[in-house]
């Protein structure tokens, strides 16, 4: 044993046994402040400001007005839906990383059919047909790399993420075919004068009603996924496919069936997305309308270990963090890319401490006990 | 645990601390601007900006905002990196509910956003650089502003003409030889009427030239312009210009060691041994006539286009690699243009496909059918930008003596 000593690392990196819910919360607590601390003295350091005030303004940024905070939960909303509809995938060990064009092709069919249906039909049976369009366009564009992966087993992160240049591929050819004026590269604000295709607003006459449509569909998309992988037999389905493809077989599970039933689910919802950016908030279409937001959900979904729940606390934070940074940047003429470094040093902080909650480092000494 | 419970309270109680003092503190993000006794003092002007200073498209804004703002004494609040989407409605709602008298935005894509925040605000007075369609929504807040900057392109075509002659003469090149590059952002109007002027302009003074077009698909990408450069320089063109926000044409050229015109302002100190000279905006004099207007509570005019003559239309110092001679050439020019005596689109100077045009509709009135409404041939010249049409530019003629790479975009 003795001999053995000198061989032993310096230290090496053991499972933690369950930490108390108590134990978890403290640590991320104490990452945050750390992150905050290293923030605060980079900013006095590097450009003079009071890093108090620059964090002051970012809640200004995220919070600061009524309107400020209804478009704060809207982007929440739209990031926290991308990273439900990706979660049902991680959950069977399917790597979706393709939400950014199941997105943008979920946006394109509402924009297709805004442009070409408008006016033509009654407006609740064309938002209808945008509703049933961009689903099924999300959900085939996911279950194209699903298939191959059901059926011949490939490596659907590589072929997700293709998919994704794909998508957006085919939005810049619409985006040049449908410009206006010709060769601006821009559609513009679809049926601005008709609204036709536009998501109604919820209510009217207070600042939140054209950002309540998007939050409502979030809270409602939230509670059934939350219900669906919890207490529903396809979340058990998916949850046993997960942590054993054998496993699932041997009781029946037929696995194909549930790799791509809820890969499609997952482009489903992502296509819904589209739907809302495209319908109901923006009225246009570009190939930066998912602005990231695909990957940033991977993510969203990864940090609150996939639970629905946490996953609004989560999305929250990205939002309150870019919304803080905007502010930053006209509030002290700072670019923006030094509230992205900000940004940057506070997740990499968060995601860190995720590591010393599931393992603990035993260094030479102190490392006999278990 | 309870350790662990502690340094939670004590984190919680910092972050609320944090919170507290900043909201003490939100003051010190305004920008007080120089005092003076004008009417303008009390003002407040928002400008909502597609990139950020990196872009000297936006720079050149950025610059203009502060000097007419600081002038005046106007609060002057500036958001950078709003993309063309309802980003730019929710930045623009939300500076008029900070309290802005005026809101600007500074890109093409933006429009359709403004008009919508417009219609919400009827009392602030939004401004959209750019844009078409200001004339046509009949919004009395609403207005849409450029410059004749074809006229700035022709005289710096001027500057490119002498150095193609310079060459020539020094032998460099033979008279066949002169072939300019273009780096072009889209096959858009705004576009097509600036590398037109500028090859004009050349042409007036070096007769032989010709000229390469190449789009990026982009108004701001460095990598996609730097390439575009370096193809048309491997393809033989000896000087290069423009219509792109990003310094990659400028530095490929420099790298190159080939002549540049750049764009948007001065590229002398990141190119010293290349740049000739660029033509600009100056946006200055814009926000200055809006600005007072809106404190006497004047009307401003619904399409605004600003002239060499009021200082819209600038022309950078010229750099090291213009030719001799250059100065004066652009000045004799110049005052022909500000007199009357000079059109830049004067058809007898230009053919397509080897004819002289008579007649031209543009499409100036934007539909998605891009329906062409208005004569844009007037007392034969083009009449770009003109009077009672709209002043975003909408000359969109392939001209004999220019060849397009591509046209993708």
């Amino acid at each position: 044993m003795s001999n053995n000593k000198k061989h032993e690392p310096l230290f090496h990196i053991v499972k933690r046994d369950t930490m108390t819910f108590k134990k978890a919360v403290g640590i991320r607590l104490l990452a945050i402040v750390a992150a905050l601390l290293l923030c605060a003295i980079i900013t006095m350091v590097v450009t003079g400001e009071n890093p108090i005030s620059v964090y002051g303004t970012m809640g200004i940024g995220a919070f600061g007005t009524a309107r400020k905070t209804w478009v704060t939960l809207q982007n929440v909303s739209i990031l926290l839906l991308i990273a439900l509809a990706l979660t049902p995938s991680f959950k069977m060990k399917f790597w979706n990383i393709g939400g950014e064009g199941q997105v943008l092709i979920g946006g394109l069919a509402a924009a297709t059919c805004m442009i070409k249906l408008g006016d033509k039909i009654p407006n609740g049976l064309l938002i209808l047909i945008m509703f049933v369009a961009s689903l099924l366009a999300g959900g085939i564009w996911s279950v194209i790399p699903a298939i191959f992966k059901a059926k011949w087993n490939t490596n659907e992160t590589l072929s997700t993420l293709m998919m994704n240049y794909i998508a957006t591929q085919l939005v810049a050819f619409f985006t040049v075919l449908w410009e206006v004026p010709k060769g601006s590269g821009k559609i513009g604000i679809i049926n601005q004068d008709t609204t036709a295709g536009w998501l109604p607003n919820i209510g009217d006459g207070f600042t939140g009603s054209k950002y309540l449509l998007t939050i409502i569909v979030a809270l409602l998309v939230t509670a059934g996924m939350f219900i669906y992988l919890a207490f529903s037999k396809q979340g058990y389905e998916i949850s046993v496919v997960g942590e054993s493809v054998n496993t699932a077989r041997y009781v029946g599970i037929k696995v194909e069936k549930v790799i791509i039933r809820t890969v499609f689910i997952s482009g489903a919802i992502c296509g819904l997305v589209g739907l809302l950016l495209v319908g109901g908030i923006n009225h246009t279409l570009t190939t930066t309308i998912a602005g990231g937001q695909g990957f940033t959900a991977v993510m969203v979904s990864w940090l609150a270990k996939f639970n629905p729940i946490i996953m609004i606390f989560a999305s929250l934070l990205i939002v309150f963090l870019s919304r803080g940074a905007g502010e930053v940047a006209t509030g002290f003429g700072l670019n923006q890319s030094f509230s992205d470094i900000l940004t940057g040093i506070i997740l990499f902080f968060i995601i860190g401490c995720e590591f010393f909650i599931t393992y603990k480092i035993s260094f030479k000494r102190g490392g006999h006990k278990k | 645990m309870k350790k662990f419970s502690k340094i939670a309270a004590v984190a919680l109680a910092a972050i609320s601390a944090f919170a507290l003092c900043a909201c003490g503190n939100n003051g010190s993000a305004e920008n007080n601007a120089a005092n003076t006794d004008a009417a303008t003092s009390g003002l407040k002007a928002g400008f909502i900006c597609l990139h950020d200073e990196n872009s000297t498209y936006d720079l050149n804004f950025i610059n203009a905002a502060k000097a007419a703002c600081d002038k005046l004494g106007v609060e002057c609040v500036i958001k950078t990196n709003i993309p063309e989407g309802q980003e730019a409605y929710d930045a623009a709602v939300d500076l008029a509910d900070a309290g802005c008298n005026f809101v600007f935005a500074d890109s093409f894509g933006h429009e359709d956003y403004i008009i919508e925040a417009a219609k919400e605000y009827p009392d602030v007075q939004f401004s959209h650089a750019t844009g078409t369609k200001a004339h046509t929504e009949g919004l009395s807040n609403f207005h849409n502003a450029f410059a004749n900057i074809y006229e700035g392109r022709y005289l710096a075509g001027i500057a490119a003409g002498m150095k193609l002659n310079e060459m020539i003469d020094n032998g460099t090149i033979t008279a066949d030889q002169a072939k300019m590059g273009y780096v072009g952002a889209y096959t858009y109007a705004e576009v097509i009427s600036g590398y037109t002027s500028f090859y004009l302009g050349a042409k007036s003074v070096c007769p032989t030239v010709t000229m390469e077009v190449t789009f990026t698909g982009s108004w701001y990408d460095e990598t996609a312009e730097k390439t575009g450069a370096q193809t048309l320089i491997d393809d033989g063109c000896v000087l290069i210009s423009q219509h792109a926000d990003s310094m990659g044409a400028p530095t490929a050229c420099e790298t190159a060691g080939v002549p540049d015109v750049s764009y948007n302002g001065s590229t002398a100190s990141a190119c010293p041994n290349t740049f000739i000279v660029s033509s600009r905006i100056n946006w200055e004099p814009y926000f200055e006539t809006v600005l007072t207007a809106i404190a006497n509570g004047e009307n401003y005019p619904v399409d605004f286009c600003g002239t060499l003559s009021d200082g819209s239309v600038a022309l950078t110092d010229l750099g090291t690699a213009a030719a001799e001679g250059t100065a004066e050439a652009i000045k004799e020019a110049e005052a022909k243009l500000t007199a009357g005596e000079l059109h830049v689109f004067d058809t007898a100077t230009f053919t397509v496909n080897g004819e002289t045009l008579t007649s031209y509709m543009a499409d100036v009135d934007s539909d998605a059918d891009y329906t062409p409404d208005h004569e844009a041939i007037v007392d034969g010249y083009f009449n770009e930008s003109g009077d009672g049409l709209r002043s975003a530019p909408f000359f969109d003629i392939q001209i004999d003596g220019i060849t397009l790479l591509d046209t993708k975009f």
